[in-house]
Parts: C-alpha cells; sequence; structure tokens
C-alpha cells in the first residue's frame, strides 16, 4: 500500500514535469520543426537529405528501408546482433533436457494436424490453408522491402508467426519437425553472418565495413547505385532469417518451459 | 476553456498522449506487486516512446516515405500538363533552402536528372526507422524478461515479488 502512495507520488511530479516542458515542443504535424527541418542556422536535417537523395544514391523508392539497411547499417547490424543473444540468452536460461519429474505435462503426443484428435479438425485444417499464404506473402514483404512497405524484420516476423500458428493448431513437435532447435539456431546464426558478410566483403575490397557501393563487379550491377540496392535485399535477407529464427525459439522456449516437449 | 484547448491542447496533443501513456507504464514498474504486471507497464512504457517517436516524424498533408521521382525529360515529354502543373506549384513554394539544394543538384545533374521531391510532401522515415528496430529488439528482450520470470516461478513458486524476497530473507535467516 505505501509503495503505491509512493508511486503515485513519483509519477504525478515526473508526469508533471514532462507536461511542463510540453509547450516547448514543436506542435503537431509541423513539417519546419527541428527533427523535420532541422535547427534554425544549424545543419540541414538529415531526414531531408534521406528525403531527396536517396533515389539518386541508391535507386530505392522506400526511404525507411534504404536508411535501415544502408545509410545506418551499423545499428540495423548490431540491432539483429541482439536480437540473436535474446535467444541465446533466453536458450541458456531455459532450456533443461526433458523434464521427467514433471508428469502434469506428459499428453498424447499429436503428429498430424487433423488425426487423432477430433477437437482439432477445423483449427488444423483452416491454419494448413492459411499457413503457406502467411508464408509467401512473408517472402514478399522480404523481398519486396524496398520497393514497397517491408524490409526484413517485418519479414521475418510474419515468418515466425507462421511457425508459431503451426505449433498452437497443432502441436510443437509438428513446427519443431518443420524447423527444428538445430536449424533455427543455425538460420539464425547465418542470418548475423549473411549481414556481416556484406560488410567484411566490402572491407575487402578497400571500402569502408558495410559499404555497399564497391560490391559492384561481384554483384554484376550497372553501377554502385544498384549494388546498393542489391546488397540492402541481401542484408534484409539475413535480418529475416535471424528474426523468424529467434521468434519461434522464443515461443517454443516460453510455451514449454524450456523443455520443447508437447508444447500449449 | 476554448482558448486553453486550442493553444495548448490541440498543437501538442501527440506529447499529451505519451507522457499520460508513459505514466501509466511507470506506476505499473513502481506500484505493482506481480512481475508480470511489471512487465506490463514497461511494455507500455516503451509503447509510449514509440508513439512520441512517430509522432515527431508526422508532417501535415504529407505522405509515405515510399517516393520514386521521374526522371525529369520522361516527364517532360509524356506528363506536360502534370510536369507543368508540378513546376508552377514547385516555383510558388520555393524558399531559400530549395535555392541552395537547386545549386547543389546542378552539380550532380551530368549522371541523370530526377524530379525535385519537396521534403515537406513527405513524413520524416527516420523516426520511423528508429522504432522498426525497436519495437523488435522490445519483443526479443521481453522475451528474456518473461524467461526469467518462468525461471523465478519455477524456483520460489510464486511471480508476486513480496512473497519472492521473503522467502529469499528467509533462506538467509536459517544459515
Amino acid at each position: 500500500m505505501l509503495s503505491k502512495v509512493f508511486a503515485t507520488i513519483a509519477v504525478v511530479i515526473t508526469g508533471g514535469l514532462l507536461l511542463y516542458g510540453v509547450y516547448d515542443f514543436p506542435s503537431f504535424g509541423d513539417p519546419n520543426s527541428p527533427p523535420n527541418a532541422g535547427v534554425e542556422g544549424g545543419a540541414d536535417s538529415v531526414s531531408q537529405y534521406f528525403i531527396t537523395q536517396t533515389y539518386n544514391d541508391s535507386k530505392v523508392p522506400n526511404i525507411v528501408t534504404a536508411v535501415l539497411a544502408d545509410y545506418r547499417g551499423y545499428d540495423t547490424m548490431f540491432e539483429t546482433v541482439v536480437v540473436f543473444a535474446a535467444g541465446i540468452a533466453i536458450f541458456c536460461i531455459m532450456r533443461s533436457l526433458g523434464n521427467a519429474n514433471d508428469p502434469a505435462r506428459e499428453k498424447d503426443e499429436i503428429h498430424s494436424f487433423t488425426h487423432g484428435d477430433h477437437n482439432r479438425i477445423i483449427i488444423g485444417t483452416t491454419c494448413r490453408i492459411v499457413v503457406p499464404i502467411v508464408q509467401i506473402f512473408a517472402l514478399y514483404v522480404i523481398a519486396h522491402g524496398h520497393y514497397s512497405p517491408g524490409g526484413g524484420f517485418q519479414g521475418g516476423v510474419l515468418l515466425g508467426a507462421s511457425f508459431i500458428l503451426l505449433a498452437l493448431s497443432s502441436d510443437l513437435n509438428a513446427a519443431l519437425k518443420r524447423l527444428s532447435e538445430k536449424n533455427y539456431f543455425a538460420l539464425a546464426a547465418i542470418g548475423v553472418l549473411i549481414y556481416a558478410g556484406f560488410g567484411l566483403v566490402a572491407q575487402f575490397l578497400g571500402a569502408n565495413f558495410l559499404e555497399y557501393g564497391v560490391l559492384q563487379p561481384i554483384l554484376f550491377t550497372d553501377g554502385p547505385e544498384m549494388a546498393r540496392s542489391h546488397s540492402m535485399l541481401g542484408v534484409e535477407i539475413g535480418v529475416a532469417f535471424t528474426v523468424m529464427a529467434i521468434m519461434f525459439s522464443i515461443y517454443a522456449n516460453l510455451s514449454t518451459r524450456g523443455t520443447l516437449k508437447n508444447g500449449l | 476553456m476554448e482558448q486553453l484547448v486550442e493553444q495548448i491542447l490541440e498543437p501538442h496533443f501527440n506529447f499529451w498522449i505519451y507522457v499520460i501513456l508513459m505514466m501509466i507504464g511507470l506506476w505499473a514498474v513502481i506500484a505493482k506487486n506481480n512481475l508480470i504486471k511489471k512487465l506490463i507497464g514497461l511494455s507500455i512504457f516503451q509503447t509510449a516512446i514509440i508513439l512520441f517517436y512517430v509522432s515527431l516524424g508526422v508532417k501535415e498533408d504529407a505522405n509515405i516515405p515510399i517516393k520514386k521521382p521521374t526522371p525529369i525529360e520522361y516527364s517532360e515529354r509524356a506528363y506536360d500538363s502534370e510536369a507543368d502543373t508540378r513546376s508552377a506549384y514547385a516555383a510558388a513554394e520555393k524558399t531559400p533552402a530549395d535555392e541552395n539544394a537547386d545549386s547543389k543538384a546542378g552539380d550532380s545533374q551530368k549522371k541523370k536528372a530526377y524530379e525535385k521531391i519537396n521534403p515537406d510532401k513527405i513524413a520524416n522515415p527516420l523516426p520511423h526507422v528508429l522504432m522498426l528496430t525497436a519495437i523488435v529488439v522490445g519483443v526479443a528482450t521481453l522475451g528474456v524478461a518473461l524467461a526469467i520470470a518462468q525461471m523465478i516461478f519455477k524456483e520460489f513458486g510464486t511471480l508476486e515479488e513480496d512473497e519472492v524476497l521473503k522467502v529469499i530473507k528467509g533462506g538467509e535467516q536459517d544459515d
């Protein structure tokens, strides 16, 4: 009870200070506000450079993807590493090889969508139809990420969600049969490797780390702009691998208390 | 009262929403006893920050940050009327900053000229990029937090903070 009083006092004071500062902020939707147009008398806003020059630099219409995978390539690479590290951390915290002392969680294994458990016929059949559509849409989101809304993170989450749907609709084993623990950690590592590989190859060719323009002779493109465009696609594929694998591993570990048996 | 709403609340309502949401999250983190409820509060806090960033990038009447500029010679031939209205529009809205950009663009015009994009008509892409990665990393770190919570439940049989503390302190006294 005392903690609630203290919490209310702290929250009211902090919120009051923040609201007091609100009036110095730019108004909503103002195109001339400092984040949108830069400080008056100072340097030009970096976002204006992105908006006007991205297509000249890399022939990528989706500015968000271009900033994500090219201009801020380091940031995205280490975000991917953070996702990978989170997957490893969950593995280290939770994974136990079989829990023999937990008879409550012993259930009959269900090996397919519809056989053996009549309660799951509707769910299983629906998921069998939905999962391929989700996966094809995810691949579209990844492959088309630099032309339309999309990219590696979004597509990777969609792919991971399709495997989670599979596990929810029948059993974790059904999903693990298609994407085993060994494979999904391999995929997660390969994703980070693809991303770092693009950077390292650029470095070996004499440019800076993740400077995609010099990859032109390897990727057989017309110019350094198209090399940057194609490298962004490659990097996004790496991100998608890692995010898909780690999303599924989080679900698999959390839903089974680290045993990877039976599941929800 | 009307004046207050028009001058203070209306142009800054995004900041009001973010402060209120953030304080709800902060209150839950401090006051709630259950670890899962604390995590929910942390997620609300994070959502408030994401809303704050995204709302900073909003420009009035702006389009999404996906734009393929048309090459200038193409637009002159095939889209005569459209190009006319466009250039008239650009001339009307020309500012000193735009003229600077024009002279800069002149240097690189050897490559290929594209229609000039008015940055005020395209939403700021930078906050979207920052929040895109923050959302995914937020999910991953929330997964780690839930894993730790599950291990705490396995160890102590409870997720209430005070009960866990009682067990820890009681164990110390036994030693």
